[in-house]
């Protein structure tokens, strides 16, 4: 089960806030985070990191970027 | 590039820059910088609106080249590593009314986050009451981002949009040039001078400039912010950001040691006074309203070099902020605070508080 976090537009803290709480939502699996900032790609990858998620992977999307998290 | 790239989104990246900008700020104060003022974001903008005669305090006019450096060293970091986006929308008032109160608070405690931490490397007590004050504030604002406040979304735009705020910079800097300061005058072509007080302390306009774009480059690869900083340790318990903020009242403080420039006490300290009810005061409007528009000042500056409309509009929201501040007595001296000062902190909370109880999503 993939969840879609879309944080694109939105300033700090916003994206990190936004993926901790579908981490804790999800609790496992996989998280897909849009964000259209390098400064949110790398806060929303960091915050990841310290909840024990891994990067699966990021693509560009349009302006910004599609940052795929995930879980055991 | 790629090793350099991810080098600043480190923890080592990080406290690189916030030593580098703590020692860049002493030296700043050694080479005429005002004292406890290498760098101070907040009281700078307010010396760019006496320069401009937005307000006609005396003492505090200067169109400071450090703050036009952040900008254009930002910018320049974006375009090299091809981070600048235009973007704009997102509650542009809003955030212009936070940074009319972020200032009317910072002139207040008398400096912004930056400048609290550089007073306290210097020695002076008070700020120690500041940066309570800036604690308790974005505390504040982040049990609003907890409920759920949200200034909603930017969207991308014409690149002339972000490449406005950059201009306006450098047609300060073509000002400064063409009117440069003549000895002994309060006046030169359009711009206003002081001859006394800390609007007439300043290092060198090309060492101010320099050091500006240095620190504006290195703040933009790094995300430097002193407001984050603790936002995120109080948010999240993250201390990525506050590593950074470390670093620089540890190397502003040794600088200090090695320049003569350390002078502990309360009383008597440099462009501060010692009423600590509203130097905390001051810093928890000021904590707050940049808590919620996401920003310290120096941050705003960088997101406004790399194309983001809406911290522009929050600086112009602190220049017109510090017009207010001194046309009204609502900013303080070392006397202590100005004759409107508490009426204008109270004012600026219960506007704060509007905005972070009203701006909530339903269901976050």
């Amino acid at each position: 089960m993939s969840s879609i976090v879309d944080a694109r537009g939105l300033s700090c803290p916003q994206p990190v806030l936004m993926t901790v709480n579908a981490i804790k939502k999800v609790g496992r699996g996989e998280i897909t985070v849009l964000v259209d900032t390098d400064t949110s790609k790398e806060n929303v990858t960091r915050a990841a990191a310290s909840k024990g998620w891994a990067l699966e992977g990021v693509e560009p999307d349009g302006s910004g970027y599609r940052v795929t998290l995930a879980k055991e | 590039m790629g090793k350099f790239v991810q080098f600043f989104a480190t923890r080592w990246g990080i406290v690189t820059v916030g030593a580098v900008i703590g020692i860049l700020a002493q030296l700043l104060q050694k080479w005429g910088n005002p004292a406890n003022m290498g760098i101070c974001v907040a009281c700078f903008e307010r010396d760019m609106a006496g320069a401009l005669g937005l307000h006609r305090a005396a003492v505090v006019q200067y169109l400071r080249p450090e703050i036009i450096g952040f900008v254009l060293g930002s910018m320049i970091a974006a375009y090299m590593f091809k981070e600048f986006r235009a973007r704009a929308g997102s509650a542009p008032i809003v955030r212009f009314v936070l940074g009319v109160f972020a200032m009317i608070g910072a002139l207040v405690f008398l400096g912004c986050p930056w400048r609290a931490v550089l007073r306290l490397a210097g020695g002076d007590g008070n700020a120690i009451l500041g940066i309570l004050g800036l604690t308790a504030g974005i505390w504040i604002g982040v049990l609003f981002l907890k409920g759920g406040f949200d200034l909603g979304r930017s969207t991308r735009t014409y690149a002339s949009v972000g490449w406005l705020f950059p201009l306006v910079m450098l047609g300060f800097l073509a000002l400064l040039l063409v009117f440069p300061q003549a000895v002994g005058e309060d006046k030169s072509g359009v711009l206003f001078y002081s001859l006394k007080g800390p609007g007439s302390m300043h290092a060198p306009l090309l060492v101010s400039l320099g050091i500006g774009l240095l620190v504006g480059f290195l703040a933009q690869r790094s995300r430097f912010c002193t407001m984050g900083a603790i936002r995120d340790f109080v948010l999240f318990g993250q201390t990525h950001l506050l590593s950074g903020f470390t670093a620089l009242v540890v190397t502003a403080f040794l600088a200090n040691l090695a320049l003569g420039q350390f002078h502990p006490g309360f009383a008597g300290q440099p462009v501060a006074h010692t009423m600590g009810l509203w130097n905390f005061g001051g810093m928890v409007l000021a904590g707050l309203a940049f808590a919620l528009a996401g920003g310290c000042p120096g941050r705003q500056l960088f997101l406004a070099g790399e194309g983001d409309g809406d911290a522009a509009v929050f600086v112009m929201g602190m220049i017109t902020g510090a017009g207010f501040a001194h046309n009204l007595g609502l900013a303080s001296s070392t006397e202590g605070v100005g004759a409107h000062g508490v009426a204008a902190v109270v004012i600026g909370m219960l506007v704060c508080l509007f905005i972070g109880f009203t701006m909530r999503k339903q269901s976050a």
